[in-house]
């Protein structure tokens, strides 16, 4: 039986970093779905780099922004003691970064979908603005979120460019299922090389057929 | 009731500006905001809802202001404690008819509705004949049964003034007639006061206790139907509800032949 440690790290990376990109992407997707503001466009521009750059590109930043004399890392050092570098931590941080753009789109669309009429009949009938959002806008946009989610978190289980950049591909720590493949077929070692990419492919295909299917019943259901 | 409206308010959509100035009061149970689409009716009955905030101005029903400008007085939609059916009723997709119903009743963040407001939503339903479709979405039901269920929604709360914004656009000519008839009954059952937009004449003879006429972002004329209707007049109302026989006994008065 080969090594598997390497997938269950790529789970736990790309749970976390899903997570937080989840909270972030809503915020900013309701934000720019619901307010015109000036630079909006600008603001959504910059949300959606991480999709179109180089990874290595975006790990690059990470590392000036979070490294040990970036402009965050060297706070976090100086008043925490920590880094993110080299960490499983840093693994999730650049795993959020690459994967936040698909959810930030997706989640945006199903806002900009969401009539905003049900939104004013809630206000008429008592509702403040926080609950407007969790009884009205979320519910509606759920599938929306649900296939963004989902695809940010394919994104999150493959990335190889940012992760590397930032957190290594140290053997039992930070190698995740990507790069141990990359190792496994330097070493020559199929049998580990076969094994994780049926796994992923498995898994990645999964997910997409979810994903269809939501989007599929969503039309039907409108 | 009395319902007190002097508003201003500026819409611009690049080199497109529309200018609201909507003043009028009605005394009546019954009121009808009658005028061409983008004459500014519904922008008005919006903000007496609470849904856009004018400029300018002061509304009040019953002597409470909702809105004033002067005094910095502007009480959110949900503090308004007024009803609105929307044009297409705007029923919440993702829930049923009942928990439609609910909706406004539910205070805290529980999952479920306290026993005494179970108690109000089965009898709003029986009393709308809505019961049978208490677990369907509003996605499985008719017009009609649209309508009454967002009546039912807008009335739970027992709201001051109930607005209805083109409430009949939606349905058939057969079923129009049906719903104005439960509309006046309704508004006898809650003792409710209506104010109904409309472009349908037909509208303007049923709800019209009080007429305001708009055109072009303006009130362009203010009737009441105990004062006005004289046969001389010849105001917005004559033409709209009486046009046929007005237009009849003009041409009787001009000896008109045909050639």
């Amino acid at each position: 039986m080969p090594d598997l440690t390497p997938l269950w790290l790529t789970l736990r990376i790309a749970s976390f970093a899903t997570a937080i990109a989840f909270v972030f992407a809503v915020g900013f997707a309701w934000l720019t779905a619901r307010f015109t503001f000036w630079g909006r466009d600008f603001l959504d521009a910059v949300l959606t780099l991480p999709l179109v750059m180089p990874p290595t590109v975006l790990g690059y930043y990470l590392i000036v922004v979070w490294g040990r004399n970036g402009w965050l890392g060297s706070w976090l050092n100086a008043h925490f003691g920590i880094s993110l570098m080299f960490t499983w931590q840093g693994a999730v941080l650049a795993a959020t970064v690459v994967s936040f753009p698909l959810l930030f789109k997706s989640a945006r669309a199903a806002f900009e979908g969401v009539n905003t009429e049900y939104e004013q009949a809630a206000r008429i009938l008592g509702d403040t603005e926080l609950r407007v959002f969790f009884r009205i806008t979320l519910p509606l946009a759920a599938r929306g979120l649900l296939a963004g989610t989902m695809l940010a978190f394919a994104r999150a289980m493959g990335d190889f460019g940012a992760t590397l950049m930032v957190a290594g591909n140290i053997e039992g720590r930070t190698q995740t299922a990507a790069m141990a493949v990359f190792d496994a077929v330097q070493a020559g070692d199929y049998t580990l090389a076969n094994t994780l990419v049926v796994i992923m492919s498995v898994v990645c295909v999964a997910i997409l057929v979810m994903i269809n299917k939501l989007a599929g019943r969503g039309r039907a259901g409108r | 009731m009395r319902l007190e409206v002097d508003i201003r308010k500026t819409l611009q959509s690049g080199d497109r500006r529309f200018e609201l100035e909507a003043a009028f009061s009605s005394l009546d149970d019954l009121t009808v905001i009658f005028g061409a689409s983008g004459s500014g009716k519904s922008l008005t009955v919006q903000a007496i809802a609470g849904l856009v905030t004018p400029e300018q101005g002061r509304i009040a029903v019953d002597g409470e202001p909702l809105f004033d400008a002067a005094q910095g007085v502007n009480l959110p939609a949900r503090a308004r404690g007024v009803g609105y059916l929307f044009q297409d009723y705007a029923l919440f997709p993702h829930l049923t008819v009942q928990e439609n119903i609910g909706y406004p009743l539910k205070k805290g963040w529980h999952f479920n509705l306290r026993p005494e407001a179970r108690k109000e939503v089965a009898e709003i339903m029986e009393s709308f004949e809505i019961t049978h479709l208490a677990t369907s979405y509003p996605a499985e039901l008719s017009g009609g049964q649209k309508q009454r269920v967002a009546l039912a929604r807008a009335m739970i709360k027992k709201p001051s003034i109930l607005l209805l914004d083109e409430p009949f656009s939606a349905l058939d000519s057969m079923l129009r007639h049906r719903m104005r008839m439960e509309l006046l009954e309704i508004r006898q059952r809650f003792a409710v006061p209506l104010v109904v937009i409309t472009h349908d004449p037909a509208d303007v003879e049923v709800f019209g206790d009080t007429l305001v006429v708009f055109a072009n972002g303006r009130v362009e004329e203010v009737s009441s139907r105990k004062k006005s209707a004289t046969p001389e007049s010849e105001g917005w109302r004559e033409k709209v509800c009486w046009r046929a026989q007005w237009k009849k006994e003009q041409l009787a008065a001009h000896r008109f032949v045909p050639a």
